[in-house]
């Protein structure tokens, strides 16, 4: 868990805006609603999710990644 | 008959006088390649600049992004259905400028799919002028959405 969540963080942060820092993420953080990651940025945040743990993720499943917590738990799911 | 240019470009959500697409020259899952000629007496020349008229740089974006992203993107989305429904909207753009455009003056723009996933199509794009001569270069996103 602790890992997925740094390894997480370190590609969020690429894709926040200016005024939410990296410290601003918590498990809990939802990431268009409370880290202000426009639509356009959280397809590339989905794009370096499975380029970093070589996984496909399907646009049914995007709905799925709504806080970093369940993006985890996708994450796992996945590598499992 | 109607033929693929033609159906591609009615369906652009685009009309006068902000249509910059004359013709789809080529189109494929991950390429398309079109052309515009900016008429002289387009609005814009008017006031760019006051003396000299010369297409401005964000004319040529959309042009680029007229035929590049949303031509594309039409294509790539294959539902006539879909694309009605469709809302577009442009979400980054990198774009360097390396030659003036003038009245009448016909641009080709050729585009490379980089990804087209969960509604957002990325392309790296090219346009040149009649010469061959580049005019600018540089990449270019846009999501389509079926619900906003």
């Amino acid at each position: 868990m602790e890992k997925h969540y740094e390894e997480l963080k370190s590609i969020i942060k690429i894709y926040l805006p200016e005024d939410v820092s990296v410290d601003d993420i918590t498990p809990k953080s939802h990431l268009v609603n409370e880290l202000n990651i426009n639509s356009a940025n959280l397809v590339d945040v989905v794009l370096d999710i499975e380029e970093h743990y070589d996984i496909t993720i399907e646009d049914d499943e995007m709905d799925k990644l709504d806080t970093v917590e369940s993006a985890i738990t996708l994450i796992k799911q996945k590598t499992a | 008959m109607k033929t693929l240019s033609e159906k591609l470009i009615a369906q652009l959500p685009y009309s006068q006088p902000f249509l910059f697409v004359d013709e789809i020259e080529e189109v494929s899952d991950t390429y398309i390649r079109g052309n515009y000629t900016f008429d002289e007496s387009a609005f814009f020349y008017k006031g760019h600049f006051k003396d000299t008229p010369v297409t401005p740089g964000v004319i040529l974006t959309e042009c680029v992004a007229q035929i590049g992203l949303s031509t594309l993107g039409i294509y790539l989305l294959d539902d006539a259905e879909k694309v009605a429904q469709a809302k577009i909207a442009m979400v980054g753009s990198s774009i360097q400028f390396y030659k003036l455009v003038f009245p009448n003056e016909k641009v080709i723009v050729e585009s490379n799919k980089q990804y087209f996933r969960f509604g957002k199509l990325k392309c790296s794009f090219k346009m040149k002028n009649t010469k061959g001569e580049l005019v600018c270069e540089g990449e270019l996103a846009g999501m389509i959405h079926n619900e906003i």
